[in-house]
């Protein structure tokens, strides 16, 4: 027999899950009515054209699904690497009080507004891209489409590098806390094996904490899919698809936000709506893959 | 003459301000087994960290005296190679989780710098051999090493340890999360590695100590109280904290 105010609770609680999970149902419905329209007039175009034309109605979103996917990824693998390496510098090669200082000034770059990051980005970061880094990547890498062209400054590259540093407190926190996390007999395990640090953290800490490493990178991943305002601020704003780091392009999220307010006409604002539905799924896919990755390793370990 | 395997003069070590060793003499035979005995808390544990160099890894902790293993002095060398010397077995069975049963032995052949795949599973077959699991494991050996029992997970962990080829293996109560069943089948195992290897044990079941070891050290205290003969300390003991020790009176 269960008490009474625990009954009271599991209430609670139940209503909390569905709560969570009708709201979720609901911004997807709501997106799917709205974006209708589009969906029927343009189908699998609408993904696979680049043409974003609302004077004569006609919208392929690839441009946005290209800038999209091109920052996240720079960010994720960019500013993933940083923020794990991060971690392990955190935990393995500092102590004390300054571990906690570098840990706490890392975590508070969270704290700081996006539209402040967009403002940064815009007037220091793609003034310096413009004149000092993309020249010069130009001139040693320039053999590669991925740095040919003129330096704009802003553009992907401005976007990567701004999301890179916007997903690094959640990556490098999250990874800080799953490396501190790895039992000492673990590592203790390798050291009398005669492994060196780098050797211990390489072989036996790293894959242990993979699973939640693989969390952190995701989480970051989802939070520069999505970002919007400081991204909208150094792309540049331009919908097309360029090989070049260097070129302006777009993102879904900018999209939304700079054409809802001139978004006149029916088909135009559904086209929109569209590009949120995408965008919906795409974070969802992201998770669910996530989970997938991580249940498939857990089992692989035996400890499901 | 006999000849000494290790040797221990004047071993301190301390943890922050806390000196949990006070001053440790000890000489051990090669090929022999050494049980370390005494109440918890007493140091035992951080003593054999101390052999193989695994007691400064901890921060803040620190040592001080000389240790010599088949002449060389540990605290000269390079801690990677005292620790390729001095294996180590742990109280709870720590194999690596994220590894299968092969990866976890070949892993300190890797640390060794060994890449011929043929000579990595020879050395991986003779210590799994060595250490009694190779007919329990021979056709699993890419299962995860977590599939394992926990008696079977030591034995991997002594397999492990034994790969690297060292002359010394040390085990901190490597029975002690185990069953009575895979208790007695480690106990046989140390008494076959002993023809190779020295081993210390350091074990608080004093049945353990009397059926496997040839010396018996008693700590209390962070204090070496006694040493000698397993037979000797356990029948007639030197000193009177030794006998109320394994009278039972007290720990
Ligand atoms: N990591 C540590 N930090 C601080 N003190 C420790 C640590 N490990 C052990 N000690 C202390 O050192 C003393 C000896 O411990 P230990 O060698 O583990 O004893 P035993 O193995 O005989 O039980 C104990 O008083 C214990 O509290
Ligand atoms: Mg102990």
């Amino acid at each position: 027999m269960k008490r009474r105010s625990d009954r009271v609770l599991d209430g609670w609680l139940w209503f909390a899950a569905l709560l969570a999970l009708a709201l979720f149902m609901a911004f997807f419905i709501m997106l799917g009515t709205e974006s209708r329209a589009s969906v029927l007039r343009f189908g699998w175009r609408f993904v696979v054209t680049s043409v974003w034309d609302p004077v004569h109605s006609v919208f392929g979103a690839l441009p946005f699904l290209y800038g999209t996917a091109v920052t996240s990824l720079f960010a994720l693998v960019f500013g993933g690497l940083v923020g794990v390496c991060t971690a392990v510098f955190l935990v393995y090669f500092v102590r004390g009080w300054f571990r906690s200082w570098l840990g706490g000034a890392i975590e508070l770059l969270a704290a700081i507004p996006s539209v402040v990051y967009g403002l940064w980005g815009l007037f220091v970061l793609a003034p310096w891209l413009q004149h000092t880094l993309e020249p010069w990547l130009g001139r040693w890498l320039g053999f590669l489409p991925l740095f040919q062209g003129v330096p704009y400054g802003v553009g992907y590259l401005a976007a990567g590098l701004i999301l890179s540093v916007m997903i690094l407190p959640t990556v490098t926190a999250l990874s800080r806390d799953v490396l501190l996390a790895v039992p000492r007999d673990i590592h203790e395990g390798a050291l009398a094996l005669g492994a060196t640090t780098q050797e211990m953290i390489t072989h036996v800490a790293l894959p242990y904490a993979r699973s939640g490493i693989i969390s952190a990178l995701m989480l970051g991943l989802g939070r520069a899919v999505g970002e919007t305002i400081a991204v909208t601020m150094v792309i540049g704003n331009r919908p097309e698809i360029s090989a070049s780091l260097f070129a302006p392009g777009y993102t879904m999220a900018s999209v939304i936000a700079n054409e809802f307010t001139e978004a006149t006409t029916h088909v135009y604002l559904s086209a929109l709506y569209e590009v949120g539905l995408l965008l919906f799924l795409l974070t969802v896919a992201f998770y669910v893959v996530a989970r997938l990755f991580i249940r498939g390793i857990a089992k692989t370990e035996g400890n499901v | 003459m006999l000849s000494i395997e290790i040797k221990v003069e004047a071993l301190h070590a301390w943890y922050g301000n806390d000196e949990v060793l006070h001053g440790i003499d000890l000489a051990i035979e090669p090929r022999s087994v050494t049980a370390i005995i005494g109440p918890s808390g007493c140091g035992k544990s951080t003593f054999i960290r101390c052999l193989n160099r695994l007691h400064e890894t901890n921060p803040g902790a620190r040592v001080a005296g000389h240790v010599w293993v088949g002449g060389e002095d540990v605290y000269r060398m390079d801690p990677i190679d005292v620790r390729r010397t001095i294996g180590m077995v742990f109280q709870r069975p720590n194999p690596f989780p994220t590894m299968s049963i092969f990866d976890n032995v070949a892993l300190g052949l890797k640390f060794a710098g060994v890449k011929d795949r043929r000579r990595l599973r020879a050395r991986v077959e003779e210590s799994l051999a060595m250490a009694a699991l190779w007919d329990e494991v021979k056709d699993r050996l890419h299962q995860p090493a977590m599939s394992l029992s926990g008696g079977q997970q030591q034995r991997l962990c002594i397999a492990r340890a034994l790969a690297v080829e060292p002359r010394v293996l040390l085990m901190d109560e490597p029975t002690s999360a185990l069953d009575p069943i895979s208790t007695m089948r480690i106990e046989e195992l140390v008494q076959n590695l002993k023809q190779t290897y020295t081993i210390v044990i350091v074990t608080h079941n004093m049945q353990q100590a009397a059926r496997i070891a040839d010396q018996t050290a008693f700590f209390l205290d962070g204090h070496l109280i006694e040493v000698g003969p397993t037979s000797k300390v356990f029948t007639k003991p030197d000193d009177k904290r030794t006998e109320d020790y394994v009278s039972g009176r007290f720990g």
